[in-house]
């Protein structure tokens, strides 16, 4: 084997564990070794943890007993998005309003992956509670990409998108409530991917949009999105919105996958010409494969964002209210109750957050509801089901992930407007609840360097393995 | 347009304190989003096409209950201020 350990795919660990090639602790030493030298530089984790030393003989040992049948996910080492909770560690959210707060129990994706006898290297760095699309709104610093370390990586998974690309992990977990894994994915240039609504279990992760929130994979390829997806999914009773394989229609895979593709949309101004031009090609690769492209067309789309827009931070604003520096986390004192609620909060949230608290205590208004909070859910279920006419006459819609590829450190910070224009391509699979996935692309040049760029598929419900064939299609083609 | 006054107020409603420097930039910055998430006003939705996610209302059926006390030590542990198991905060009604 030629390539250091640290850079493996889960599927090369697996099988070199397996071989004998490697140990659990070479594995786990090379991806910590890599992480403590080159974390300086990218702040990729906010904390590198210390080796868990039962849980890597107790992996070794497993993984010699029971060889293949033993879970692919045994022994490897994974970082984790900070707002995940594994018991015993700090999850913070990036934000200084959990900076001290310990987990009391284990994400139900944690308990599968500790199940499956994977090892966390430590918690990534994210916009504070996942909210943006650069990770400058964290509160411990930015994260560098790593293809240009001027650049963002995206966000809000941007420390575990960094963490994945720099290969300083095998693979990691993310959260998207937007984009914020399939945005820093396509930025970092690894493959990201949000599943269905309901496939992963969300207890344990801290809450920010609830009917928008999916936990998912950031992976170096399709095939190690697919592992970590099957480890981390299934119906959870801690997550009533959990599904069950008969919630929706049981979707097949054809050989010829029908891609869709709704040109007025990328053909609008904002996105970068080269990039629109790495779509094209990519296309025209899956055409030559044998893959079928037809036009779609989605009126109610251009409306999605701002639809988003008012629905995320409603929710936003609901789900943060219950940290008000009682029970746990920042706990300022004033002089009254009231002050202790209101220095805590004021203290402890970050302005991005303050923002969207404003924004959903104001669509949720009385006077104001009906205009912005109702009027956006019901574009939302006209959008679920334009969808599910235009998935009528095609497998996966493509697009490209971001309209342009990653910007430089303080390029939008002052105009939260051009921020959110980062997510246009993505909102929608949150706001419909549809699996998507985007994958590596080719690269763009720009300012004389090379920038990863992606392509994103979107699937109907339950069509995970659609997106992923989609996804797996691109890679071979290029 | 969105005034000082208004953000002030939600703020207010929200639990949080914005600093008199700071409200001019809030104030522009949540006037910039309204006027773009604003385009929802125009917006015609047809009557019909609209579809509602499958699963609603989900409820369970309550069952044997954990032990008492399982969990209390580790969360109280989190406790910012506290009298032995008790979550202590500031006394909210007065005797004058």
């Amino acid at each position: 084997m030629t390539k250091p350990l640290n850079e493996l795919t889960i599927a090369e660990a697996a099988r070199a564990l397996r071989a004998r090639e490697c140990t659990v602790r070479e594995l786990w030493d090379a991806c910590l070794r890599a992480a403590e030298a080159r974390n300086p530089e990218l702040n990729a984790y906010l904390e590198l943890f210390e080796p868990d030393t039962a849980a890597i003989d107790a992996a070794q040992r497993r993984i010699d007993a029971e060889g293949d049948n033993a879970p692919m996910l045994c022994g490897i080492p994974l970082a984790v998005k900070d707002n995940l909770l594994i018991e015993g560690k700090i999850a913070s959210a990036a934000s200084k309003m959990l900076e001290n707060y310990v987990a009391t129990y284990d994400a139900t994706v944690v308990r599968k992956l500790k199940d499956a006898g994977a090892l966390f290297l430590g918690r990534t760095n994210m916009d504070e509670f996942a909210m943006g699309s650069s990770t400058e709104h964290s509160a411990f610093g930015t994260t560098k990409n790593p293809a240009d370390t001027e650049r963002v990586p995206g966000g809000s998974s941007g420390g575990s998108a960094a963490a994945v690309a720099a290969h300083l992990c095998i693979a990691a977990l993310g959260s998207d409530t937007g984009g914020s894994i399939r945005q820093p994915a396509a930025h970092t240039g690894i493959v990201g991917m949000k599943p269905t609504y309901g496939l992963v279990s969300r207890s344990g992760l801290i809450a920010m949009g609830s009917s928008l929130d999916q936990v998912g994979p950031l992976t170096k390829t399709v095939e190690d999105a697919r592992a970590l997806l099957d480890a981390i999914s299934g119906p959870d009773p801690l997550d009533g919105t959990t599904i069950g394989k008969e919630t929706y229609h049981s979707v097949s895979v054809p050989e010829r996958l029908t891609i869709g593709v709704p040109r007025a949309l990328i053909e609008q101004d904002g996105v970068h010409a080269g990039l629109r031009k790495a779509f094209t090609e990519t296309l025209a690769k899956l055409e030559a494969a044998g893959h079928i492209l037809v036009d779609v067309e989605l009126p109610m789309s251009p409306n999605a964002l701002a639809a988003y827009y008012v629905i995320m931070p409603a929710e936003v604003s609901a789900n943060l209210a219950r940290l008000d520096g009682m029970r746990y986390g920042h706990a300022a004192r004033g002089k009254t109750l009231l002050e202790d609620y209101l220095l805590s909060r004021t203290e402890g949230f970050g302005a991005e957050s303050k923002r969207r608290i404003l924004l959903g205590t104001f669509v949720l208004s009385s006077g104001y509801i009906d205009a912005y909070y109702r009027k956006a859910d019901a574009a939302r279920e006209v959008l679920r089901g334009e969808y599910a006419q235009a998935f009528a006459a095609c497998d996966v819609i493509a697009f490209p992930t971001t309209p342009s590829p990653a910007f430089k450190f303080g390029e939008k910070s002052g105009d939260p407007v051009a921020m959110y224009l980062e997510d246009v391509f993505t909102v929608t699979a949150n706001l419909t609840g549809m699996p998507a996935i985007s994958v590596p692309m080719g690269a763009v040049t720009e300012g004389g360097k090379t920038l990863p760029v992606g392509i994103h598929f979107t699937a109907p419900h339950g069509g995970d393995e659609l997106a992923l064939s989609a996804a797996r299609a691109v890679e071979t083609a290029h | 347009m969105a005034t000082k006054e208004d953000v002030r107020k939600l703020a207010a409603l929200a639990r949080i304190s914005i600093a008199d420097a700071e409200l001019e930039a809030f104030t522009s910055d949540f006037d910039s989003i309204l006027s773009y998430v604003s385009q929802l006003d125009a917006l015609e939705l047809p009557k019909t096409g609209a579809v509602k996610p499958p699963v609603r209302n989900v409820m369970r059926e309550d069952g044997e209950p954990h032990a008492p006390g399982k969990f209390t030590g580790k969360l109280v542990a989190q406790f910012p201020q506290r009298d032995g198991d008790y979550l202590e905060v500031k006394q909210i009604i007065s005797h004058d």
